[in-house]
Order: structure tokens, then C-alpha cells, then sequence
């Protein structure tokens, strides 16, 4: 049977950033196992920016991070075998000496102590023996059927990791007409995404009386577009007999029931939930890893280790978490550990009282409402409220003096990076593509064969462009290969100045 | 479109002969592709016979059979002396061979009646009594030392057992009548409602007109429309009937039926209720059902779920069993029973299951109802004899009484999965993480002899999006496949029948 120190079970931040760790640590052969076909996880369809304020301190779209943490866990030496879908993890019982690693008589063909990954793949099936292993497998979305929506159940109604994937991946667009239920923040985001593709969304409605999400994506996602959000509001029924054809939306009492006679039906063609994200842990309960009941996370302890001695559980899957950062964060802590117990050397296993740092994450950027006459300050995940008071013309609540450029910009002139996706013709070869790279008319491109391509625009351009730069990129078709980091097209900044626009990965 | 059918997939290739011909010679129409449809079909294709059948919908049992309780009745709930009784008692000690034959999932979990009270002790034993007097099997009360034997939790002071209830794949089952039908020779046309019926008083042949102005012809009309059963009849001047939908909601929960439901669990029946109350089945793939209510409603397409019904189904089977918990919860959805009863008389009438005396040729099978898919082959066998009455019936040399069903990857051992895997590799790739269904499997789904083209003809044929994430994994990756592989547009993929688009088209 294959051996290895450290087995991580999934590619998204996490375990990318586990691998780094582990190999950090000194562990010698470390494997990741990818279900899908490439790394990253969901971070391949984020391709909004947001990413990296604390592990790179830039502004990075969700693509970028994910080429940073994948170069990250190459460079270590891990090795990453994707479409690999684990299905279990046997542990053959407690270490037999030491806290870990080697048995006590120093034999290293022994599988006792040692955990044995099955895994799927196209070419079989996989048995990985390891000595620590670290679960990185994220999380899932809650659905229509589990928060039980009355109505009937037509098609159009999606969850909003789905509607993204669609979107920013395969190049579908789920609707024209578009509702939004909940104001987590990958519903703002894709509230944000699906207007500057073209729909219309008529509404966000949210359940508590705040938004669930960051300030920041209520303002930068939501206000910056003028999409109505209902708070204290929920989706009564759905409507549509084969396809759905409106929801009816009620208002809620403060016990969270529906108050009779405020329904009111809105005509819509797609529904997207972003109703909560939930632990994915279903290879955790194969090995025996203990879940909390109700949210369904890993319960591991400081050192991110679980119930069951040399399986440790970092990022999504151990808790929901607002930041990619965090969950890398965890994960090379994880992988760290993961390593030290591997290892038969006399290393300590990394501590972090996890309730500060739980505290400390929790509150780095300010969620619900933005206040009024204030913006959050998004140049670090502090988030400082800044707010402007007209009457003296002086700024307050800034940490650091970017606070009071970035509001001043913020009132006058709002700036954002844009961040779409333009599509790639894949083949090459095709002769009605230029093969500079640069910008060409989408009429060449046969339908179904092109890939889209996450962009980015260099430096952030004026927010009253950016729609129309994004219908800009809407019929610009660039050729393959691609470099992540080259210029692909440019667009106007607004003020008469082109922008470049770059890949925010490679392609071909 | 490029749906390239393995095998026997005569429906495409007749297609464009019914575009040409426009009227098209049968011995045999068959109206309806649900159970009792698929199962006449199947039962008339081991004779020398024409047989068309004409769906409205784009695949099999998208109506009543595919919304249901999915559990094979012994037979005691009906009056004896009834068809109902008769040909349940019947179906029911067929229905294990039967699935074999046609390999379809079925389990004979046994079933349990629960009383609360003396005076349901006493129901039970007119059950039993009536059970015997059918010709049941198996029937006997229990005490509740026994009842929490046999199901662990329940509350309840005693019981009746079932030993002869069994479980089974309601959808499997028509697919499985329906191949077999077409291997043996009968044509399903699909997208084809029944518009027009004459009956010429020359030649005592029936023409038959679907909604896309194609003509039908054959000697013989069997009515299995289920819900519009009566409008059928009117069609060809039978005026007595009237069928009044009632509606039946259910919850589906996660696969848990291994732990806490070993057989399906109903309340005692009190007289007076159209249905069989609230009742717990466990599926064969393991999850548990809740439902379903009764509700009579004017509208036979109307299959929403209610607030109000909704929150009393669950109250109503936590009754039954305390451990349920609303996380468990994974969908919802609603079917209508094609009831012959009014509303305000309740309880219900016979099948009816007959050749009109005054239009000879059309035969009825109407108010087919619960028990009607265990019956369905009894059902379907009546049909045979009334046509054999007048007109000799030659049995086929050729016809094949068996079908298998490709292999699934779940199913298997590890060593099993490994020689199919390394057989074909796409065996290896998993699209549907909660059910583990591969790439093979969901194209096997795909590439269906019967040629139904939906999200819904794949979920029913490979079990894919059935599971706790609702499609959140592999609905991207299927629609993938269908854009990539099989040339579709996204916007001409539909969730069920044609209106039930699911995307409004490319992004760019």
C-alpha cells in the first residue's frame, strides 16, 4: 500500500495551505486529494476580488489566491493528485507509542496507528496509508428543501454557490429576473455579479432584521447598484408550475413568523438561495470524527486535531468562516500539527487558544447595515467604520490615515477593481482569433467551446464605469494559451484613460 | 440534438416517421405513461400487437406514480370483494418476481400500523380480519414490547405487522415496465397530449390527435391518463366520470432510515380519511418519507406544499417517532391522488377497470389510486384478457421477460468497483458526491433507451441531486456533460417537460 506523512483530503484553501505547512514542519511525503479536476475549490468561481488582505495584504480575486496557494504548495513539495474523491478513512486504532508516527518498536510497514484513505478515481481505486491526516473539505450550501419553502417546485431555483459556478464558470445565466433570499455574502456577491452580467435583481430578502452579510458587501454589492434588500422579509411561497414564474414575499414578526396580509407576489424567473453554509463532514464520520449535532462542524480541539488521534480538520469543514485567508490560515496550522504528529521527532505541535482567535475573526469586518454617512474601509480586513461629518468636513473612526483617502475617494468618487470573466477560445489554432491575446469580436467564437477566463482590471477604476466595462469584456474573445498576470484587453477608466485588464489565472 | 441511444432507442428513429406519415397504423394505444400505462404496455408487448404509447409529459411516471409513498401494499385496507383488494392482494405476491425480472429495487421491509389507544387496537383487528378475508398474508397485532422490537422509538401502546408490505423504486419500476416494453417491441412517444379522440363507425377504429397534430390510429384505446383519466373518457364520448385531485404532501428526509426506521410506520387509520394518515416509509436508498396529507383541490396541476400542512406533517410523524428532527429534512414535495369520490363523501371507490359498453374498443381504467402501482401488473394483465376475449392474442416467440439495469457504482464492493472501474474509467469519476454516482452512470441516464431528456429523466434513472445538497455538486457537472458531450444550448435544458426551462442562456 502507498504510504504517506500526511494525507490532506481536499485542494481549496485549506488544504493547500495545510500541505505548506505540513511540508513546513518537516513532514517528507505529503499528498493532497482533489475530487475535482483542478485545485482551488470554490475559490476557482469567486472571481470578485476581496482575497488575500491578510496572507498577501493585496487585493486579490478568489482565481489569484488560489494560483498564490497552489504555487505555495507545489513549490513545498506536496504532491496533488486530483479526481480523487475520497469515500473513507479507516483508523486502525490508537498510536502504539509516543503520541504518534512510528510504532514503538520503530517498524514502518505497520499500519497500526496509521489511518488508510480510499479514494475513487478514473484510474480506481486509491489506498493511501498516513499517518496524519488533515480534513479540508468545506462545506456545502442549505437548500430549498431543507429550509422547507412552502410553494410549489419549478424549475429556476437555485442555491448561489450554483448560480455562481453557472455564471462565472460554465457561462449560463440563470435567469433575467432575478430574487435573491438571504444577504449572506455569496448572495450579495451574486447579486452584484448577476446585474453587471445583465439580469435584473429585483430583490434581496433577508430574514433578520440586519443583513447577514459584511457592511462592506452591503455597500459595495448591494447600494453601489441599487438593489433593494428587505430585511425582516422572507420568501412565503414559490409560484410557477414547470418554470418559476414569481415568489411571494411576506414580512416577518419579530418571532420570525409570517404577519398575515403583507404578502406581495414578484414576478421572477430565477430564485437564488443564499441561505447558509453548512460543514461538508461526510468523510469525517467515516473515520469516526465527532460532529457537533447541530451545525454539523468538526469539533477538534487548539491544536485543530479531532476526537480521533492524527486527524485534524481546518477552514470550512471544521467551522464556517467569512475569509479565505482565515481558512488558509488554519490550514497550515493544521498541517503543521499534522506533521509534528507524523513525525516520531521531538517537535511541539503549535497551539492557539482558539477562542481569541475566534473572537479576533469574528469581528474584523463589521457585518449588518453600513451606518450612514460612514463606509467601511476595505484596504485591510479591519474594516474601520470612517465616517464623514458634512458639517465640519472632517473624518473620524479611521485606524490609519488610508482610512480618510479611502473615504474621501469613497464620497466623491468611488473607485473598484472590475472583476468579470471574458471568454477564451481554447482552440489555438483557430485562425479568426488573433493570437496576441488581445481583445477580438466575440462573433468567432463557436458557440460551446469557449471557456471564460477571470479577469481583473489593474488598478481600481471608477465605479460609474464599471457596468459598462463589464458589457465592454461581454464581447471580447481572447485566445489560448493564457498566462495569469497577462494583459488581455483594456478598458476605459472614465476618465479617458485605458485600463489594462488582466488574467486572474492561466488558461491552455 | 445529439442524444446518441445505445441499443434499442426506436422512439427517435419513429419520430421522424410519424413527422412524414402524419397518421400512424396501431392495434394498441396506450394513454398515459405512468405505472399502469408502463405496466399494460409491458404486458401486451408479449403478444403479436402495434402498441403505441402516448405521453404528455417528457418521461415516465411524471405524474401520480412519481409521487407517492413508494410502498408495495398487501392489501388489507381494501373492502373485500373489491378489485382494489383482489388485484393488491395479487400484485403484491407478484411484485418481489417482478423486480427481480425487471431488476428494480425492492426491499420487503414488512409494515407497521401503530395504536395509541384501545380503540385503535380494535381498528387493527377489523383490519386484520378484512386483511384475511382478502386473502392477505403475514397480518398479526403485536404488543408493545414487540412494537418496540420491531421499531425502536415509536410511541404507540401496540400494533399490527404486515410481514408482506415491501418498499420499492417507484421510478426504476415504470422505467424498468417501460424498457422492457420497447424491447419487446411497443413505442413511447413522449411531449404527445391527447387533444382528440374519434371513433369511426366504419371501420370501428379509433383516431387519436395529439396536441402537435399528429394522428394515431388503432382498434383498440387504453385509458391509463391517471388524473385526466376522465377527460380521456369524455374525449370519446363517456360522460360518467369525474375525477377529484386530492392533494398528498411529503417531507424527504436524509438517509437516516438505517438508524432509526427499519420498516414503513402508520398511524392506525381512522374512518373517514381519504388517505392512509400520516404515515413514515422508509426508500430504498435509505431515506425516510413523511406524508402525506389529504387535501382535496380544484386544480390537477396544482402540486404546491403548504405552510400550514407542511408544519402539521412534521408535528404529526414526530408523534410517531420523537427522534426526528426538522435538520434532517432534505425536500418536499406534493402528489395528488385521481380520486372518484366526492370531497364530502371521502373514504373511496372501486378501480374502475372495464371495456365501455357503449364504445366498444376503449377501455377505462379509471380512479386508479392508491393501491394502483402494486396492482399495476394484475391491472395490466385484466386488460390483456378483456381484448383476449374478442380477438385472439398470439404470444410473441421472441419477447424477453427480463431487463437489467447498468450497474451502479454504490451497489458494489471496493473490488467490485475496481473491476468496473477499470472496465471503463468514467466509472471512476464521481459527479453526485451524496449518492456517489459516477460520470457512466449519469451518462447511461442520459443516453436512456426511452429517449426522455430532462434533469428529472437523469435524477430518476442515476439518483443524482437526489441527495442532502439537492444537486448543489453535481447539477453543474451534468449540465456540463449535457452542454459539452451532447451539444445542447443551456436554454434548451429543461428540469421536467418542455416549459420547465432551467437557464435563460449563455452569459456571453
Amino acid at each position: 500500500m502507498e504510504q504517506a506523512d500526511v494525507l490532506i483530503v481536499g485542494a481549496g484553501p485549506g488544504g493547500l495551505a495545510a500541505a505548506k505547512g505540513a511540508k513546513a514542519a518537516g513532514a517528507e511525503r505529503v499528498v493532497i486529494l482533489e475530487r475535482d479536476s483542478r485545485p482551488g475549490g470554490i475559490l476557482n468561481q469567486c472571481v470578485h476580488d476581496g482575497f488575500g488582505l491578510v496572507r498577501y495584504q493585496k487585493q486579490l480575486t478568489g482565481p489569484e489566491y488560489a494560483v498564490r496557494a497552489e504555487r505555495e504548495a507545489e513549490e513545498s513539495g506536496a504532491e496533488l493528485l486530483c479526481g480523487h474523491h475520497v469515500v473513507n478513512i479507516k483508523s486502525n486504532g490508537a498510536p502504539s507509542g509516543g503520541r504518534g508516527g512510528a510504532c514503538s518498536d520503530g517498524c514502518d510497514g505497520g499500519f497500526a496507528g496509521r489511518h488508510v484513505v480510499t479514494a475513487i478515481s478514473s484510474e480506481g481505486l486509491k489506498q493511501i496509508s498516513a499517518r496524519a491526516i488533515v480534513l479540508a473539505t468545506g462545506c456545502r450550501e442549505r437548500t430549498r428543501g431543507a429550509i422547507a419553502i412552502p410553494g410549489s417546485r419549478p424549475a429556476g431555483v437555485f442555491t448561489a454557490g450554483v448560480v455562481q459556478n453557472f455564471v462565472n464558470v460554465k457561462n449560463i445565466m440563470p435567469g433575467k429576473r432575478v430574487v435573491i433570499l438571504g444577504s449572506g455574502d455569496v448572495g450579495m456577491i451574486m447579486a452584484r455579479r448577476l446585474t453587471l452580467e445583465g439580469a435584473e435583481v429585483v430583490a434581496v430578502i433577508e430574514v433578520l432584521p440586519e443583513p447577514a452579510g459584511l457592511s462592506r458587501n452591503v455597500s459595495q454589492c448591494l447600494y453601489d447598484y441599487g438593489i433593494q434588500i428587505y430585511c425582516s422579509h422572507t420568501v412565503s411561497k414559490i409560484i410557477g408550475k414547470r418554470k418559476l414564474e414569481a415568489i411571494e414575499m411576506s414580512q416577518l414578526n419579530d418571532c420570525g413568523r409570517v404577519i398575515p396580509g403583507t404578502e406581495r407576489l414578484i414576478e421572477c424567473d430565477a430564485l437564488v438561495l443564499s441561505v447558509g453554509l453548512i460543514p461538508e463532514n461526510e468523510v469525517a464520520q467515516t473515520a469516526g470524527v465527532a460532529l457537533d449535532a447541530r451545525s454539523n462542524r468538526v469539533v477538534t480541539d487548539s491544536r485543530m486535531q479531532t476526537n480521533v488521534p492524527g486527524i485534524f480538520s481546518c477552514g470550512n469543514s471544521r467551522s464556517i468562516m467569512d475569509m479565505a485567508d482565515f481558512v488558509s490560515e488554519q490550514g497550515e496550522l493544521a498541517g503543521w500539527n499534522a506533521a509534528v504528529y507524523a513525525s516520531a521527532r521531538d517537535v511541539e505541535m503549535r497551539d492557539r487558544d482558539l477562542r481569541d482567535w475566534e473572537e479576533a475573526w469574528s469581528t474584523p469586518m463589521a457585518k449588518g447595515f453600513p451606518q450612514p454617512n460612514t463606509v467601511t474601509c476595505s484596504l485591510c480586513p479591519k474594516g474601520c467604520q470612517v465616517r464623514f461629518d458634512a458639517e465640519t468636513g472632517l473624518y473620524g473612526g479611521n485606524g490609519c490615515k488610508r482610512g480618510i483617502a479611502f473615504a474621501e475617494q469613497e464620497r466623491l468618487d468611488p473607485k473598484r477593481f472590475l472583476t468579470t470573466t471574458i471568454k477564451v477560445l481554447a482552440d489555438a489554432g483557430d485562425k479568426s482569433v488573433e493570437k496576441t491575446g488581445m481583445a477580438k469580436s466575440a462573433e468567432a467564437c463557436p458557440k460551446g467551446e469557449a471557456v471564460l477566463l477571470p479577469v481583473r482590471s489593474e488598478v481600481p477604476i471608477s465605479l460609474k464605469c464599471l457596468p459598462s466595462a463589464v458589457k465592454e469584456l461581454q464581447s471580447v474573445t481572447v485566445a489560448s494559451p493564457i498566462q495569469c498576470g497577462s494583459v488581455v484587453a483594456t478598458i476605459s477608466d472614465g476618465e479617458g484613460n485605458r485600463v489594462l485588464v488582466l488574467a486572474c489565472a492561466s488558461c491552455g | 440534438m445529439a442524444f446518441a441511444a445505445g441499443g434499442a432507442c426506436a422512439p427517435a428513429a419513429d419520430l421522424r416517421l410519424h413527422r412524414k406519415l402524419l397518421m400512424y397504423e396501431n392495434d394498441v394505444i396506450i394513454i398515459g405513461a405512468g405505472g399502469i400505462g408502463c405496466a399494460v404496455a409491458r404486458e401486451l408487448s408479449r403478444y403479436e400487437l402495434n402498441i403505441t404509447v402516448l405521453e404528455k409529459e417528457c418521461d415516465v411516471a411524471g405524474g401520480i406514480s412519481g409521487r407517492n409513498s413508494a410502498v408495495v401494499h398487501a392489501g388489507f385496507n381494501n373492502r373485500p370483494g373489491s378489485l382494489m383488494a383482489k388485484l393488491c392482494v395479487r400484485g403484491n405476491q407478484g411484485f418481489e418476481t417482478i423486480c427481480r425480472q425487471l431488476d428494480v429495487p425492492y426491499q420487503k421491509t414488512g409494515k407497521l400500523l401503530v395504536a395509541f389507544d384501545e380503540e385503535d387496537l380494535e381498528i387493527l383487528r377489523g383490519i386484520i380480519a378484512q386483511g384475511e378475508a382478502n386473502g392477505c398474508r403475514g397480518l398479526h397485532l403485536v404488543d408493545q414490547a414487540e412494537l418496540q422490537r420491531l421499531m425502536p422509538g415509536v410511541g404507540g401502546i401496540g400494533g399490527m405487522l404486515s410481514s408482506e408490505t415491501a418498499v420499492f423504486d417507484p421510478f426504476l419500476y415504470c422505467i424498468a415496465l417501460a424498457e422492457n416494453a420497447l424491447q419487446n417491441g411497443a413505442r413511447f412517444v413522449f411531449n404527445s397530449e391527447v387533444v382528440g379522440i374519434d371513433r369511426a363507425s366504419s371501420d370501428a377504429r379509433f383516431t387519436v390527435q395529439t396536441a402537435d397534430g399528429r394522428q394515431y390510429r388503432a382498434s383498440y384505446l387504453i385509458n391509463c391518463a391517471g388524473l385526466y383519466s376522465d377527460r380521456i373518457a369524455e374525449m370519446a364520448g363517456i360522460h360518467d366520470y369525474r375525477i377529484y385531485p386530492c392533494r398528498g404532501e411529503y417531507f424527504i428526509l436524509d438517509k437516516i432510515a438505517d438508524e432509526l426506521l427499519p420498516l414503513p410506520v402508520y398511524p392506525a387509520p381512522k374512518a373517514g380519511i381519504g388517505g392512509l394518515g400520516v404515515h413514515l416509509t422508509p426508500t430504498t436508498a435509505g431515506n425516510i418519507i413523511i406524508g402525506p396529507s389529504a387535501e382535496y383541490i380544484d386544480d390537477r396541476t396544482d402540486l404546491a406544499c403548504t405552510a400550514e400542512v407542511m408544519e402539521q406533517l412534521f408535528a404529526e410523524a414526530k408523534a410517531l417517532l420523537p427522534a426526528l428532527d426538522r435538520r434532517q429534512i432534505i425536500g418536499s414535495y406534493a402528489g395528488l391522488r385521481p380520486k372518484l369520490t366526492l370531497p364530502k363523501e371521502g373514504g373511496y371507490k372501486d378501480f374502475v377497470i372495464q371495456e365501455e359498453s357503449s364504445c366498444p374498443g376503449l377501455i377505462n381504467l379509471i380512479g386508479i389510486e392508491s393501491p394502483g402501482l402494486t396492482a399495476s401488473v394484475p391491472i395490466a394483465e385484466m386488460v390483456a384478457d378483456i381484448i383476449a376475449k374478442q380477438k385472439p392474442l398470439h404470444e410473441k416467440s421472441n419477447f424477453v421477460e427480463g431487463r437489467k439495469r447498468p450497474p451502479r457504482l454504490r451497489d458494489l464492493d471496493e473490488t467490485q468497483q475496481a473491476a468496473l472501474i477499470a472496465e471503463d474509467p468514467e466509472y471512476g469519476e464521481i459527479i453526485c458526491r451524496c449518492q456517489k454516482v459516477s460520470k457512466r452512470e449519469i451518462r447511461n441516464a442520459i443516453e436512456n433507451p426511452l429517449g426522455a431528456r430532462s434533469i428529472s429523466a437523469i435524477k430518476y434513472r442515476a439518483w443524482a441531486t437526489t441527495g442532502r445538497c439537492n444537486g448543489g455538486y453535481c447539477l453543474t457537472r451534468i449540465v456540463d456533460m449535457l452542454v459539452r458531450e451532447y451539444g445542447m444550448k443551456p436554454e434548451e435544458i429543461t428540469y421536467r417537460s418542455a416549459g420547465s426551462e432551467l437557464f435563460s442562456g449563455r452569459v456571453k
